[in-house]
């Protein structure tokens, strides 16, 4: 029988915590995703009690947590990708294996939205399963007009009473003509899961979105 | 081999045994909050999140055996259990009523499970689930109705084949579904579909409504909650979005019309609600009453009362 040290399963790196309480912490962040993409537009309260390792937000973090396992490969933009702590953080906690394909993809997260890939590059569905699409998570510094590289939309569609206006920053300044895009598409599309300090917010695919 | 006692095994007469703690052998069971497992709730969850995204399109969702037989609300269960939280209030119906069966099962199943607390007051629920009935009370904002769904797909009496209806909804080719509602013109003379009538929603996907009665389909267009719909055996999720545009599929020539009641609820004297048939005796009688006990013993307890009324409920005559 081989001898086991115990010492040498000593890590060289310890994650930060994930969820206070796994399970409530998790379906509080589920809830507000849930009520963020059923009302395209309307901030939701996120308060969260993570401690992700940098660029990581707290509140993107809280999203993937929430969301992705086994059965969801995540992608990290270039600046995630660049910090192997991330990476380290984000399988010990959801085991979702991490991808360089976009395309492969069923979740993303984009910690630097001005530097953002074509929404193209990432599952779109089929005809057939509109469902088998990413979803991507944005981190964002705010939602009013005031945040930095902030644009402003108008939005329509399901979820929406009538119309309304919504600002979030920063985005790429063509981001209402790559909506538009993205609404062309449907059924097929991919849906935006935009996080801020504290707050979260849905651009799901069915969702109209002008420049106001 | 000997059947003799194993002489290390203890006497049940000997005094030890009398010293044993008292209560069950085995530790009672625990279930995770709300029953099922955090990787199915994320799975679930995962699925919700899309059905909202592409509104009436029915997410497949690897629906698992739940304690309870198929079409007894095993989707809608698990679409409760995925949503559920710690601060929700609960209400479960079944045709309207709060008191049958499947609801009061459904409602202690989750008051055991998730220790959430239950209610049979529309205005104080935030997850109401549901088979067959949408509640007479308009919803309001924060609301979450949860509907158990016997077959998701509005073709499949149409088109058995599931390959064939899934490329039909690629194309949005919904032909079908008009040539049943004109074959009832046909043999009718007017459309008499009255349960499960098929809708449009948000101008795209034709979706089934689950068997409620054609009355509440109104309620579902631009409803301010989130309509979230289970199928357990059929392994479906679907979903209607706050205010969203849900059309019922008519002919200009025929318009869908809900169902209209000549009396009003024998008990509280409303019109213009879904009403039940009562069968009073074999002689012919007959009485109406609301299908939904929440609204009917409401409007009770403030004084409005119907022909048969005889009395608050659980008085004494």
């Amino acid at each position: 029988m081989p001898d086991i040290s115990f010492e040498s399963a000593t890590p060289s790196y310890v994650p930060a915590a994930g969820f206070g309480d796994p399970v409530f912490g998790a379906q509080a962040a589920f809830r507000a995703v849930m009520w963020a993409l059923s009302r395209p537009g309307r901030p939701e309260p996120l308060p969260v009690d993570l401690v992700p390792p940098a660029p990581l937000s707290a509140e993107a973090a809280a999203v993937v947590l929430a969301l992705c396992d086994h059965e969801t490969p995540l992608w990290l933009d270039p600046a995630l990708a660049a910090a192997p702590e991330v990476a380290a953080f984000l399988r010990f906690h959801t085991g979702a294996p991490l991808v360089a394909e976009p395309g492969a993809a069923r979740f993303a997260i984009v910690s630097n939205p001005l530097d953002m890939l074509d929404f193209s590059v990432f599952a779109a569905g089929s005809p057939d399963y509109p469902d088998a699409s990413a979803t991507l998570v944005l981190q964002l510094d705010g939602f009013t007009p005031q945040a930095p590289a902030a644009r402003a939309l108008r939005l329509e569609g399901p979820g929406v009473e009538g119309a309304l206006a919504f600002a979030a920053g920063p985005l790429p300044a063509d981001i209402a003509a790559r909506l538009a895009g993205n609404r062309a598409l449907f059924p097929r599309g991919v849906d935006l899961i935009l996080t801020a300090p504290g707050a979260v917010a849905g651009l799901p695919r069915s969702v109209v979105a002008r420049e106001a | 081999m000997s059947a003799a006692p194993d002489p290390a095994a203890p006497d049940p007469a000997t005094p030890e045994s009398d010293a044993a703690p008292a209560g069950p052998l085995l530790p009672e069971l625990a279930y995770n909050f709300a029953y099922l497992d955090e990787q199915t709730k994320r799975m679930i969850r995962r699925a919700i999140l899309k059905a909202i995204a592409i509104p009436g399109y029915q997410v497949p969702f690897a629906a698992r055996e739940m304690p309870m037989p198929y079409g007894w609300g095993t989707g809608g269960v698990q679409v409760t259990a995925a949503v559920l939280g710690p601060d929700d209030v609960l209400k479960v119906i079944d045709q309207g009523a709060d008191d049958t069966t499947n609801a009061v099962a459904i409602r202690g199943f989750f008051e055991k499970t998730a220790g959430v607390a239950t209610t049979t007051r529309t205005s104080e629920a935030s997850v109401i689930q549901t088979r067959h009935r949408i509640p007479e009370q308009p919803l309001t904002e924060r609301q979450i109705l949860v509907y158990q769904v016997p077959i998701p797909e509005p073709l499949r009496f149409l088109e058995p084949r599931e390959t064939e209806t899934r490329q039909l909804h690629a194309l949005a080719e919904y032909g079908l579904v008009h040539v049943k509602l004109y074959e009832d013109i046909a043999r009718h003379g007017h459309i008499a579909t009255t349960y499960a009538y098929p809708v449009e929603v948000a101008g795209r996907y034709v979706m089934d409504p689950s068997p409620i009665p054609k009355f509440d389909n109104p309620k579902m267009d631009d409803c301010p909650a989130l309509q979230l719909f289970g199928a357990g055996r059929e392994k479906r999720i679907y979903a209607i979005p706050p205010h969203t545009r849900v059309r019922s599929l008519d002919f200009d020539d025929h318009p869908f019309r809900v169902q209209r009641f000549a009396e009003p609820c024998a008990m509280c004297g409303a019109r213009g609600v879904y009403l039940d048939e009562v069968i009073l005796d074999d002689r012919g009688g007959r009485m109406f009453v609301c299908s939904d006990t929440d609204h009917c013993e409401t409007r009770q307890a403030e004084g409005h009362h119907g022909g048969m009324w005889g009395g608050a409920p659980g008085a004494a005559a």
